[in-house]
């Protein structure tokens, strides 16, 4: 045997002590993925890609601000003016926020429409579902960051909502915010959680995401689980899948740039570019617009306990997909009533973010109240639907019979 | 000494282990739970308004500089506070009736009358309504359109409940205390 080179004995010293090779071949050169996904099997990379971007730019972001009500506002200003490439990466923080929201979403889309939430997926889909969670919590917190007028009081409005819990509401809302009002207190906590508690949950949930996934392998648009002896149907993860990954994200992060060079400031509210003033609410208070569609279910309920919970159920519900849809037909294309449903329900969702635009008088109330009425109803019908499209198929079978 | 299989799983011989073994794992179990319990409490309670912040409970006023018909907006608790110094037709226009959605006579929401003190924060979502004089209503609320009377009383949902009257206390004719220590 030929003496070894000095950097494949390097490579053998780390793999007797550490998976190494192992890990590569189960997560990528060696690990199937169906031939047959389409585009839409992208988004999950793409999530991937801009919690790396959120994180770098982040960090950096992070050693330049200033968590103290005195000196935020002015912090990201200097940021943006005076730190070298702040103006870069400034704006790829505030726009990678928009467009993580915008894959998670197509992401969660897709998962909707080819069953991805049903076995033997389904504990991948609620760890999903916690890190859209998460994703909620690195919204909402990161938003009160730039400490501008937009911030604040979104931050006023949210955190009042816990006001609404019977008996603790009060208590529960001067634990969160650690005052009687959004503060010096509640900058210094949300940065932290921001900082530290969101990325540690964001990357354990994510790497649990991703071995789960490996566990039960990839759907595919057919809706069929396709039999791992079927050895044609696969092909490895690298090259086929690492190349398109690729091709698509830079396809994606080339509009993702279009909008950091040349619209930095295109999802930022004007009151965003004013200090924040505990004592003078802005005219209007609009969330950033990946938040509209649950503002307009807590606004279209007038009760407020009820809008509250409704707001906290229309994303926990997100949890109990799997168990309220037990229909063992994957693709919602093959079901007759689901895939109207469905796509009911994703023009639904872009209609309450519409709504949640608009002040919630006359009209725009009980179209509002129809949404939300619909969002829920969607979910809680599936049982119905799923029992009537089985008499269905039956009735067909027996026909063609 | 309890008989041994080759594969090393004990055979327990008194009909009894089990249960003793059972109720062991219980006790530790539920005691493992209580003291971490125990011990999260401090860090949950660390979260909580610290002391310095804890001694704006009370804050006092000087309302000596509010002209008639004017409104004053101090803080209190880091809160706004609405000071309005009534006329003769505000309050009139205040006691003609009881309010809206949530009646309430306003000889009970004022101790001196020509004296309005609110909750500056809308009781929907803590917006801070605006003062806007006209002849319905005294505030409208900027975020989401509800509406306050002459007495602060809610006319226009979504706020369910009228403007808060604080905790206060006349200290002389041109001071109060707002809060309860």
């Amino acid at each position: 045997m030929a003496e070894k080179g000095s950097l494949s004995r390097v490579y053998d010293w780390f793999d007797r002590q550490l998976p190494v090779t192992e890990l590569m071949e189960n997560h990528a050169t060696k690990y199937p993925t169906p031939k047959n996904l389409t585009y839409w099997w992208n988004f999950g990379s793409l999530a991937a890609i801009f919690l790396v971007i959120q994180i770098l730019t982040g960090i950096l972001l992070a050693v330049q601000y200033k968590n103290d009500p005195t000196l935020a506002f002015d912090s990201v200003q200097r940021i943006v003016r005076d730190v070298e490439w702040g103006w870069l990466i400034q704006p790829m923080h505030a726009i990678g926020a928009s467009f993580f929201f915008l894959v998670m979403f197509i992401h969660l889309g897709r998962g909707m429409v080819y069953g991805s939430y049903k076995s033997p997926r389904a504990l991948l889909w609620l760890i999903g579902c916690a890190l859209f969670m998460v994703l909620v919590i690195a919204g909402f917190t990161g938003y009160l960051l730039p400490w501008g007028q937009m911030s604040y009081w979104a931050a006023q409005v949210i955190t009042e909502v816990f006001s609404a819990v019977p008996v603790v509401g009060q208590t529960l809302v001067e634990w969160v915010r650690g005052s009687f009002v959004v503060s010096d207190a509640t900058l210094s906590r949300m940065f932290t959680y921001h900082i530290v508690l969101v990325p540690i949950l964001f990357i354990m949930l994510t790497v649990v995401h991703i071995s789960a996934l490996h566990k039960v392998g990839s759907s595919n648009p057919t809706g069929v689980e396709i039999d791992k002896k079927e050895k044609d149907k696969f092909a490895t993860f690298h090259p086929l899948t690492t190349a398109k990954d690729a091709w698509f994200g830079l396809l994606v992060l080339m509009v993702f740039f279009a909008f950091v060079f040349f619209a930095p400031h295109y999802f930022t509210p004007v009151a965003q570019f004013i200090e924040a003033n505990p004592l003078q609410t802005p005219p209007e208070i609009v969330p950033e617009w990946y938040f509209l569609s649950m503002f307009a279910i807590l606004r279209s309920i007038p009760e407020k306990l009820l809008g509250v919970v409704a707001l906290f159920g229309s994303v926990g519900i997100l949890f109990f997909l799997p168990l309220l849809d037990r229909s063992p037909v994957k693709r919602a294309f093959s079901r007759p009533i689901f895939r109207w449903g469905l796509l009911l329900f994703f023009l639904d969702f872009i209609y309450l973010g519409y709504l949640g635009t608009k002040p919630p008088l006359g009209a725009n109330l009980v179209a509002g109240q129809i949404a939300t009425l619909y969002y829920f109803l969607f979910f809680l019908s599936l049982p119905l639907v799923t029992w009537l499209e089985a008499k269905m198929a039956a009735k067909k079978g027996a026909k063609d019979e | 000494m309890p008989d041994q299989k080759d594969d090393g799983e004990i055979i327990e011989s008194a009909d009894n282990t089990q249960t003793r073994r059972d109720w062991l794992l219980i006790s530790t179990l539920t005691l493992a739970t209580a003291g971490t319990a125990v011990g999260l409490w401090p860090f949950i309670k660390s979260l909580n308004p610290s002391a310095e912040i804890q001694a704006q409970r009370t804050s006092k006023i000087d309302i000596s500089a509010v002209e008639l018909g004017e409104q004053l907006v101090a803080q209190w608790q880091g809160k706004p506070l609405f000071i309005v110094h009534r006329t003769k037709e505000m309050i009139e226009k205040a006691e003609a009736d009881d309010g809206g959605t949530d009646p309430q006579a306003d000889s009970e929401r004022v101790e001196r009358p020509e004296w309005l003190i609110l909750l500056g924060t809308c009781p929907h979502l803590g917006c801070v309504p605006r003062f806007e004089e006209t002849d319905e209503y005294l505030w409208v609320c900027p975020c989401h359109n509800s509406t306050f009377d002459y007495s602060g009383r809610v006319l226009r949902a979504p706020s369910p409940k009228n403007l808060q009257v604080p905790p206060y206390r006349f200290i002389s004719d041109t001071e109060i205390e707002v809060g309860e220590a």
